[in-house]
C-alpha cells in the first residue's frame, strides 16, 4: 500500500562526518546511509571523504576504499566487480544501479550520495532484504519444463529462436528494476516485479519448454502481472540496459492473443 | 506473525486468471474515445454560447445525439476500469473494496443522468 511517509523509527538523520584525509588535493564527498539493527539507533548518513588520486574509477572502489581506510562497519554486498553477479546493486545519486560498473564521473553533483535500494527491508547499511524477490523469482518456474521424454542427446534450439532469448537470459536478478517500480512500491507483495516477469518471458518464449499454457495461466492476474502500467522506470534504470518493459508487454500481448 | 517461507508468501493464493479482458478493454476504449472525444468536444464548442433553441436542434440530430451517448456510455465505463486500477494501486483490505464499489456506482449514476439529460435535450 501507499506511504507518504517514513516510519518514526525509519527516518533518517544526520550521522558522524569522518576526517579529511591528511595532505589530499583531489577530494570528494561521499554521503552513505548507514542503519545497525543491533543498536536500536534510527538510520542515519554519514559523510565521508576519499582522496581521489588514490581510488579506483568506480563507485564500488569507493565503497571498498572506505571500508578498508576509514570505516571497517560500513556493510554492503560486493562480489565480481564487474557487473555479472548483481550483488552491488544500490541507490547511487538517485539512480538504482551497480556501485561496481557505475563510474565515478557519471555522478553529476560534487557530493556522492548512497542508499540501498529503495522501499525494501534493510538487513543493514546498503543491504537490503531480497528474500521476498528472490522467492518471487523461484514462482516463476525460472528452468525448463518439458513432458516429451527426455532426447537422446540435447533439446534442440534453432539460431533464430535462440535469438530470441537475447535482451533476456542477461539479466543478473540485481533488484534494480524492481526496486524502482513505483507498483512493486506499493503492491510488492503481490505484484511479481519487472524482474521476476522479464525471467518468466524469458521461459515463456523458449522454443524447447513446454509449459507455455501453464505459466501463462499463472500470470494470469490482475495483481501478478497487470500492476505493470508502463512506468519504463525499470527500462530506464536497468545497468545492463535490457528493458523488463517490453518483455511485459510481450506477456500482455500473448494473453490478449490467446483470449481475443 | 505467521511462520509462512518466503515461496508461500510469494505464491499468495495463485493466480485468478482475469485481468486481460480489463486490460484489452481499457485498450480498445482508449482507442474509442481518442476517435470520438474529439469529434464531441468539436460539436460541444461550437454549441457553447447558443440559444436554447439552437441547442436541441443540434443534440436532436442521429449523429449529435448518439456520438454524446456513446461518449458518455464509454466514459464513463472506461472512468470507472482506469479509477478501479488507480484504487487498486493505492489502496488495501476494505477501503480499496469500498472505493471500488463508490466509483463504479458513481460511473452508473452519471451515465444514467447523463443519458436522461440527453434524452430530454434530443426528443
Amino acid at each position: 500500500m501507499v506511504q507518504l511517509t517514513l516510519p518514526k523509527n525509519s527516518r533518517v538523520r544526520t550521522g558522524k562526518t569522518w576526517p579529511k584525509p591528511e595532505g589530499a588535493t583531489n577530494v570528494r564527498k561521499f554521503q552513505i546511509y548507514r542503519w545497525n539493527p543491533d543498536d536500536g539507533e534510527n538510520p542515519r548518513v554519514d559523510t565521508y571523504f576519499v582522496d581521489m588520486d588514490k581510488c579506483g574509477p568506480m563507485i564500488l572502489d569507493a565503497l571498498i576504499k572506505i571500508k578498508n581506510e576509514i570505516d571497517p562497519t560500513l556493510t554492503f554486498r560486493r562480489s565480481c566487480r564487474e557487473g555479472i553477479c548483481g550483488s552491488c546493486a544500490m541507490n547511487i545519486d538517485g539512480i538504482n544501479t551497480l556501485a561496481c560498473i557505475y563510474g565515478m564521473d557519471e555522478v553529476k553533483s560534487d557530493t556522492v550520495k548512497i542508499y540501498p535500494l529503495p522501499h525494501m527491508p534493510v538487513v543493514k547499511d546498503l543491504i537490503p532484504d531480497l528474500t521476498h524477490f528472490y522467492a518471487q523469482h523461484a514462482s516463476i518456474m525460472p528452468w525448463l519444463e518439458t513432458k516429451t521424454n527426455r532426447p537422446a542427446k540435447e533439446w534442440k534450439q534453432s539460431i533464430e529462436d535462440r535469438k530470441k532469448l537475447d535482451g533476456l537470459y542477461e539479466c543478473v536478478m540485481c533488484a534494480s528494476c524492481s526496486t524502482s517500480c513505483p507498483s512493486y512500491w506499493w503492491n510488492g507483495d503481490k505484484y511479481l516485479g519487472p524482474a521476476a516477469l522479464l525471467h518468466a518471458y524469458r521461459w515463456i518464449i523458449d522454443s524447447r519448454d513446454e509449459a507455455t499454457g501453464e505459466r501463462l495461466d499463472d500470470l494470469e492476474d490482475p495483481f501478478k502481472l497487470y500492476r505493470c502500467h508502463t512506468i519504463m522506470n525499470c527500462a530506464k534504470t536497468c545497468p545492463k540496459g535490457l528493458n523488463p518493459a517490453k518483455a511485459i508487454a510481450e506477456i500482455k500481448r500473448m494473453l490478449v492473443n490467446r483470449t481475443v | 506473525m505467521r511462520y509462512l517461507t518466503a515461496r508461500k508468501r510469494a505464491e499468495g493464493k495463485g493466480a485468478s486468471h482475469t485481468g486481460t479482458e480489463h486490460h484489452w478493454y481499457m485498450t480498445v476504449s482508449a482507442v474509442g474515445l481518442a476517435c470520438i472525444v474529439p469529434l464531441f468536444i468539436f460539436i460541444f464548442g461550437r454549441a457553447l454560447g447558443s440559444s436554447h433553441e439552437e441547442v436541441q436542434a443540434i443534440f436532436s440530430r442521429p449523429f449529435t445525439a448518439v456520438l454524446t451517448a456513446l461518449v458518455l456510455l464509454v466514459g464513463l465505463r472506461h472512468f470507472a476500469k482506469g479509477a478501479q486500477m488507480m484504487i487498486e494501486d493505492y489502496a488495501q483490505g476494505t477501503t480499496r473494496k469500498l472505493l471500488v464499489m463508490f466509483v463504479i456506482g458513481l460511473s452508473y449514476v452519471v451515465t444514467g443522468f447523463g443519458l436522461f439529460a440527453l434524452a430530454k435535450i434530443a426528443l
